[in-house]
């Protein structure tokens, strides 16, 4: 009896006129789609995009040459160099390059900072239009830092109560 | 219009291979390229729809010219032949794809008698036209000298053969209740007084279905589209075509795809006359062209609800499919047909 319902569900089509009537259906509902150049997706706080070096309010960088993030860094993408500050003999870096071709974007770094130098911001629309630039160098981080610090401390208030 | 009748009279009698090559790119080639292009648009919005996406949106209005852009990308591009091809048969296989798939129309009417060639034996042409078209798919399979490329046309000779056989028990059906091979007849002898019941796809409705579904197959469309399946096979047959040559092939698979949407409406479907026929509402009851594109439109349509509906068939349930059950209840209802006929259960014509 099952095969004779089966055969004369088949031969009649029912399942396939089904699946056409599911997509008939689906033909009309609402869109989910989102035009991402104009509309976009809110973003987690969490998110971990471009790196940053961030400064104190008083303009001191907060950097201090610890090394730590290079010796976490998974990917081997963080290159510290270190020396005493020429004005005030204090321990600075004299280079922090990130390749962000090897950089996988974990987080650790930040993670480790003792002093919430390093950090990932939520900027993830960024390009490299030659060979090389894929290098960041430790005054284009600083920059990064000065120009988004205030989006990059509201992100981390927010988050502060969870760490 | 007389001075255009004249005129194109003049023409003919002094130019007749210029006013020809014209006139064939005036209908059908021009409208046929602009509504392929229009079609394949179509195609992305709708399967976008039924995906729950938008579709294309940028081009142009509606993303209208976005069919247009990737005409001229193609055009634009390089077309690279495999070093061990054979150049000859790579370069003709596209021109024999597209070639029978734009002669079809000349029997194609648009009313009755409106046609480049009211022929006599129009069906018989179209049976020939539609299955040349198979040849430009093997031919560029074998010239291609490519494994995946001759896989796609072994797939597609097989599957376009079995396919075909079901296909002419379906016209066969209605040429018997026609009573001719003419289309502008077959149209005429749907003509009634019980509106759409008096179409052949009422006495005829199993071989409708089966035509329609072996119209699919026949142009290699989704679900039947093994000689693409671009998951296992890359592109199949077309895989080393690149540029203009690819967008022959394309335009000669949509080409075909409108032709069997046109040829579903004049079989099937009463052609040009109205589905309100015999039922006296005056111009809604009267027979015109805008009737057979509503219904070629609706059945183009199907193709593409099809295409984002079913997932492909595995090659041997299409060979099962075709011989096993389409082939059988084809042959059966060639002699219900003549049952019908010769009894006279269907009235035909006015």
């Amino acid at each position: 009896m099952n095969r004779v319902v089966h055969y004369f569900k088949s031969l009649l089509l029912i399942e396939m006129l089904q699946g056409m009537w599911l997509t008939w259906r689906y033909m009309f509902k609402p869109k989910y789609t989102m035009q991402y150049p104009m509309e976009k997706i809110p973003k987690s706080n969490r998110f971990r995009g471009l790196h940053a070096l961030r400064r104190y309010p008083n303009g001191e960088e907060r950097c201090i040459a610890c090394k730590l993030c290079e010796a976490v860094c998974p990917a081997l993408a963080i290159t510290i160099d270190s020396a005493p500050r020429a004005s005030d003999g204090q321990r600075r870096t004299t280079r922090y390059d990130i390749d962000l071709f090897k950089c996988i974007f974990c987080g650790f770094c930040e993670e480790s900072c003792p002093v919430d130098s390093i950090v990932e911001t939520d900027i993830h629309e960024y390009h490299f239009e030659q060979r090389g630039q894929n290098v960041v160098t430790k005054a284009q981080l600083l920059a990064i830092g000065d120009r988004f610090e205030a989006d990059i401390a509201a992100a981390r208030a927010q988050d502060a109560a969870y760490r | 219009m007389d001075a255009l009748t004249s005129f194109i009279h003049w023409s003919y009698a002094n130019y007749p291979t210029l006013s020809l090559a014209i006139g064939l790119f005036v209908f059908p080639m021009l409208p046929l390229i602009i509504s392929v292009a229009m079609y394949v648009w179509w195609e992305r919005k709708v399967i976008g729809w039924m995906h729950v996406r938008l579709g294309p949106n940028q081009v142009g209005p509606a993303g209208l010219a976005q069919a247009f852009a990737d005409v001229f990308k193609l055009l634009f591009k390089e077309i690279t032949v495999p070093q061990k091809a054979n150049r000859f048969l790579f370069y003709s296989a596209p021109l024999l794809a597209l070639a029978p798939a734009m002669a079809a129309w000349a029997v194609v009417p648009m009313g009755s008698g409106v046609a480049w060639s009211n022929a006599n034996a129009g069906l018989l042409y179209l049976l020939a036209m539609t299955s040349l078209g198979v040849y430009g798919i093997i031919l560029a399979g074998w010239a291609s000298n490519s494994k995946y490329a001759f896989l796609g046309a072994m797939r597609s000779a097989a599957q376009v053969v079995s396919y075909e056989i079901a296909m002419g028990m379906a016209l066969v059906c209605v040429l018997i209740l026609a009573g001719s091979l003419n289309l502008s007849d077959i149209v005429n002898a749907q003509a009634g007084s019980k509106g759409p019941f008096d179409w052949f796809w009422f006495p005829l409705l199993p071989m409708f279905v089966i035509y329609f579904i072996s119209g699919t197959a026949e142009t290699n469309r989704a679900p039947f589209d093994v000689a693409e399946g671009e998951s296992e096979i890359v592109a199949g047959f077309h895989v080393e075509y690149s540029g203009s040559a690819f967008a022959i092939f394309f335009l000669a698979e949509y080409a075909n795809m409108i032709l069997i949407s046109f040829l579903a409406a004049i079989l099937f479907m009463g052609g040009w006359l109205s589905p309100f026929q015999g039922l006296g509402l005056g111009l809604l009851s009267a027979p015109g062209w805008w009737w057979l594109f509503a219904k070629a439109f609706v059945f183009a349509f199907a193709f593409l609800w099809f295409r984002a509906t079913f997932p492909r068939y595995r090659y041997d349930q299409i060979m099962r499919l075709g011989w096993k059950v389409f082939i059988p209840i084809a042959i059966a209802w060639v002699f219900v047909a003549g049952l019908f006929a010769y009894f006279g259960v269907v009235t035909v014509g006015a």
